[in-house]
């Protein structure tokens, strides 16, 4: 019972993780239709600019964890939400008419340079780095399940997220923008929508929400590393694809869905092949992705694509 | 063009081979003094010269001139940069390191040979290069060292298991485009990296060590004596490394040339219309993909059995990353543009200490910029020629 409750308090841990970043690539693909791969680095930086906060803030003398949380978020969502327009408005946009592989391949460069930048000029950036744990770890007992607060609290958080985006999207100006020019850009513009302003916005967003996903997953786990962005930014990208393409709800879908078989494979193999190393479940998850691909190759909700000849 | 009379054209074919032979003279000359180069003064020096030189030459006009005479005698550049490269080798006849940088630069131009077909040809991105090459070297690594095989059957074999378990790919590729395929072959990179660091059986993160090519009786790691002089045990291995890319580039550029490459570049270019003149589209796809991984394989064979080590660390993502950005450096699609594109992204930071730390960062921020502002890299890829008094275009 006890394994049973802690397996699923991980699945829906990493599927609120992996949602939050799929939601970026599928924003992102929405507005410009282009794969920002970037996207999981731009998490990582997140999630290091909150680390760096939070030492900034402890060496003013400011010991309440919550403060310091407030900074944390703060700093993390500031610095990303920026990079990401940046991010559009000097490496993507210019790229717009190019082939969408060259936006591709650039965006996997700039994750590369993002990545480098962290390992050689953050302070011993080459070692994993211990995130500070910043909320309250006592547990509420469930019968004989002990449930940890924090756990609680980033489930709690992150359906926050994804609720308060599904109301920017839906009840907002900015999300009706966003979903038009999502719809037809050139017709967006003709209706008097700022097409670059909306696209800088949604690029911000989406690297906002990456940012939250990036502390969340350093206060689960209570260590970062530069190399988690990669991990994540692919995962993220399968999700995405998995709920289908520009389609928000199909990437929180994804995510969960791609969370739900990691834990599974990780619950099941070792029950399947005995004496299996625990570390093949990455092996496993990514097997998952290359068959997956092949059996749905648009998603499990297709894209819906139509040739213009 | 075409009332271009047959002995003008003789004559304008015979300075062209002139013109090629004299760059080919200046090329080994600069590359001599540039291996040879041990200060970090002279490395600069030496960079500041070739800058100037290209552009001179784009400010003169030399390039076009340089450009019409490998048109006009197109037979005459591959044996000058064939003897050229001999003869480098010859000169560093006893420097291990300058060897093993000029046999480095070669394997993976091989290497990026396939995906220069995948990518400039049909289309197809792989970013999992490096594991197809890990896979070449992993194979070989095992093979030498249970089997009896002869190894440069085992070469050949090593490209052949690279083809094959690259073929596992064929399903997800061929029913998924540009970003699609772009994920599983990122997705394969990733696997394979993990796979080999777990698997026990070979060697885990430790790697393995390889016996280095013996053929013949002969070892090519005891190296041997010519006219009283050591010769480095490097000398071989140049020599067969540049056996294979010699071949695999007379292999290409015949493709490209023929109808097989047209049908590729058509299969790039339009799926659409390539249906439609009843091109098949998955035959072309599935060729040029398992030929790719094939050499691929090839060249991790031999650069395992020459460095003598494998281990997962050799094959990561950011290796894949390095070999896109030779292929795309050196204009995709362009055979010919790899290998300077190669011993800028391979030889450069050697030379430059300061940057060896920052090489991965150096080669990102590079491939970004010449994808913002030359986006068909360091040499483009011209409009195929059949005809010598075509007007080029």
């Amino acid at each position: 019972m006890d394994a049973l409750g802690q397996y699923i308090v991980n699945g829906l841990m990493l599927g609120m993780i992996y949602a939050m970043v799929a939601v970026g690539f599928t924003l992102f693909f929405g507005v410009l239709d282009a794969i920002q791969f970037s996207h999981g680095d731009v998490l990582m930086l997140g999630a290091f600019a909150g680390l760096a906060a939070s030492l900034g803030v402890s060496a003013l003398g400011i010991s309440s964890p919550w403060l310091q949380l407030v900074a944390v978020l703060v700093c993390a969502v500031v610095v990303t939400g920026l990079l990401g327009a940046a991010i559009a408005r000097f490496l993507i946009l210019p790229l717009h008419r190019a082939p969408p592989l060259n936006t591709l391949l650039a965006t996997l460069m700039l994750g590369s340079v993002l990545r480098e930048c962290v390992r050689l000029f953050y302070p011993d950036g080459a070692n994993p780095k211990p995130f500070p744990a910043l909320l309250p770890t006592s547990f509420v007992k469930l019968g004989t399940f002990g449930l940890r607060v924090d756990n609680i609290i980033l489930l709690l958080a992150g359906l926050v997220v994804i609720v308060g985006l599904h109301l920017l999207i839906t009840r907002t100006r900015l999300g009706l923008a966003i979903r038009a020019v999502a719809q037809d850009g050139e017709t967006a513009r003709l209706m008097g929508i700022d097409f670059s302003a909306v696209v800088l916005l949604t690029f911000g967003l989406g690297s906002a929400i990456a940012a939250l996903a990036g502390v969340m997953n350093g206060l689960y786990y209570n260590e970062i590393n530069f190399n988690e962005g990669l991990l994540l930014g692919v995962i993220g990208f399968s999700a995405a694809i998995l709920g289908g393409l520009g389609n928000v709800y199909g990437a929180i879908l994804g995510g969960f869905l791609f969370a739900g078989l990691e834990v599974l494979g990780s619950a099941a193999l070792p029950a399947l092949v005995p004496d299996i190393p625990s570390a093949y479940k990455d092996v496993f998850a990514f097997a998952v992705v290359i068959i997956l691909m092949a059996w749905k190759p648009t998603g499990l909700i297709a894209e819906r694509m139509s040739e213009r000849v | 063009m075409s009332t271009l009379t047959p002995s003008l054209a003789r004559g304008r074919g015979r300075g062209g081979v002139a013109i090629q032979i004299a760059l080919a003279l200046v090329i080994t000359v600069y590359l001599w003094l540039f291996l040879q180069a041990q200060s970090q003064i002279e490395v600069c020096v030496l960079l500041v010269v070739a800058a100037v030189a290209v552009f001179a030459a784009n400010r003169f006009g030399l390039t076009g001139r340089i450009e019409v005479a490998t048109r006009s005698s197109p037979r005459a550049g591959p044996w000058c940069a064939l003897i050229g490269t001999l003869t480098l080798i010859a000169v560093f006849y006893d420097v291990h390191y300058v060897l093993l940088l000029i046999c480095t630069v070669l394997l993976f131009s091989t290497a990026c040979l396939g995906l220069t077909v995948q990518f400039g040809y049909v289309g197809i991105a792989n970013f999992a290069g490096a594991a197809f090459f890990g896979i070449g070297s992993y194979t070989i690594a095992v093979l030498a060292a249970r089997t009896g095989i002869p190894h440069l059957l085992l070469i050949v074999l090593s490209g052949v298991v690279s083809a094959a378990i690259g073929s596992i790919l064929i399903l997800p590729v061929l029913r998924t485009r540009g970003h699609y395929a772009a994920l599983v072959t990122i997705a394969f990179g990733i696997l394979f990296q993990t796979f080999v660091e777990v698997n026990n059986l070979l060697g885990g993160p430790q790697g393995l060590h390889l016996p280095g090519i013996s053929t013949f009786g002969y070892s090519f790691s005891d190296g041997l004596e010519l006219f009283d002089q050591d010769v480095s045990f490097y000398v071989p291995y140049a020599l067969l490394s540049l056996v294979i890319f010699a071949a695999a580039y007379v292999v290409i550029k015949r493709l490209e040339r023929s109808w097989i490459g047209l049908s590729m570049d058509v299969v790039r270019t339009d799926e659409t219309a390539a249906a439609t003149f009843g091109i098949h589209i998955a035959r072309w796809k599935v060729i040029a993909f398992m030929l790719g991984n094939f050499l691929a394989g090839v060249a991790g064979s031999v650069y395992g059995m020459m460095t003598g080590f494998v281990s997962p660390d050799n094959f990561t993502f950011s290796d894949s990353l390095l070999l896109v950005s030779i292929a795309v450096l050196g204009g995709l699609g362009n055979p010919l543009g790899l290998v300077p594109a190669a011993f800028i992204v391979l030889v450069l930071p050697q030379k430059l200490q300061f940057i060896q730390e920052y090489r991965f960062l150096f080669y990102a921020v590079v491939v970004i910029a010449i994808l913002l502002f030359r986006p068909d890299g360091l040499l483009p890829r011209r409009t195929r020629q059949f005809f010598n008094n075509e007007v080029p275009r």
